[in-house]
């Protein structure tokens, strides 16, 4: 087995991520399709770094995480926001600039 | 040079495929609940890989960060929000999925020819040198040499992003909380004395008393506004009906 395969696993999980931000309508479960994005990103750092012999693919990834727990922070606090003044976590109610 | 070990192959072709459909179930089930598991799963299968990979730090503080605060967040986050309509899985605009799935096959087809095209240049190398006087220590290396600058700038994002949350999370009233006895003449003034005693409570007396069973009203019909929103959104609701009393004894003995 070459390390290139844990490559095509993350290709795959991304695209699933990227599936999952498009077609579901909870909000919750759309950012947790973007966390599964952030963590096959997270994997081809890791699986590039063991392939070149550097640990700055693990330094990036580590950032990374550090980024994705931010962004989990400040995007669930954004939901219940909206759930308190709509309540609706549905990401098809939430459409002020259309009308 | 780097030689992976029959172990992590096996390993790698038994955790490959659950992750896969894991993430695939994630999409697939009504639940987000479900969903939040899954990727639990997911989350628990790349720590894993990154072990496996010489990756020791980060696959620990994935399990740390990712399976025990980011997914507990989400979890507590969608105890508050509860279940409404946005969990089911019916297309609202027309023509989105296949559109979406067309477009994932495009682009996971691409991926996928693109990685096994392209050449790197070298045979993989493997982390043994890199990691000769430990991962942990290696990594403190880089960090605290080479990447400094990102990592202050990254430590002023945390403190930005949890005080970010904290004004998103801060409720300020735009009108001063009416008082117990302004809440008392505002029932009374809705026009009709039933909402004034408060909700009715659930449940069918003697027979079954849970807050599943909504109360019966005098016509003998259920009275709706006695159980929660929630129960009856989530299915959870029993019939008042099946707890009728089918036979009661009327006649009337006789003391002597």
């Amino acid at each position: 087995m070459s390390p290139y395969n844990y490559l095509y696993v993350a290709g795959l999980l991304f695209t699933i991520g990227a599936v999952g931000v498009v077609v579901r309508r909870n909000a919750i479960v759309v950012f947790m399709c973007i966390e599964l994005m952030l963590n096959a990103a997270n994997l081809t750092l890791v699986t590039f770094s063991r392939i070149n012999g550097t640990l700055d693919g693990q330094v990036v990834a580590f950032f990374t995480m550090v980024v994705a727990a931010c962004e989990v922070v400040v995007g669930l606090a954004i939901i219940v926001t909206i759930y308190r003044s709509r309540r609706s976590a549905s990401i098809d109610d939430a459409s002020l600039l259309k009308r | 040079m780097l030689e992976i070990q029959t172990p992590e192959t096996i390993m790698f072709w038994i955790l490959a495929p659950v992750a896969v459909l894991a993430a695939l179930g994630m999409l697939l089930v009504k639940k987000a609940v479900h969903s939040a598991l899954l990727l639990a799963w997911v989350m628990i299968t790349l720590a894993i890989f990154y072990i496996a990979q010489d990756a020791v730090f980060l696959g620990i503080v994935q399990i740390v960060v990712y399976t025990g605060a980011v997914m507990m967040l989400f979890l507590f986050i969608l105890m508050l929000v509860g279940v409404d309509a946005s969990d089911s899985l019916t297309e609202t605009i027309s023509g989105l999925r296949p559109i979406a799935i067309t477009a994932a096959i495009g682009f996971g087809g691409i991926f996928v020819s693109l990685i096994g095209r392209a050449t790197i240049g070298h045979k993989p190398y493997g982390l043994e040198f890199a990691n000769t006087n430990g991962n942990v220590e290696g990594l403190a290396q880089k960090l605290f040499s080479t990447y400094v600058w990102p990592f202050e700038v990254i430590s002023a994002l945390l403190v930005t992003a949890a005080l970010g949350a904290m004004v998103l999370a801060h409720h300020q009233r735009t009108i001063a909380r009416p008082s117990q006895r302004e809440q008392s003449i505002a029932r009374f003034r809705t026009g009709s004395l039933g909402g004034a005693a408060g909700l009715p409570s659930p449940g069918v007396f003697a027979r079954h008393n849970a807050v599943d069973v909504p109360a019966l009203l005098p016509d003998g019909s259920a009275a709706p506004t006695s159980i929660s929103a929630t129960l009856k959104a989530r299915g959870d609701m029993l019939e008042s009906q099946s707890f009728e009393l089918g036979e009661v004894d009327n006649t009337v003995t006789e003391e002597k």
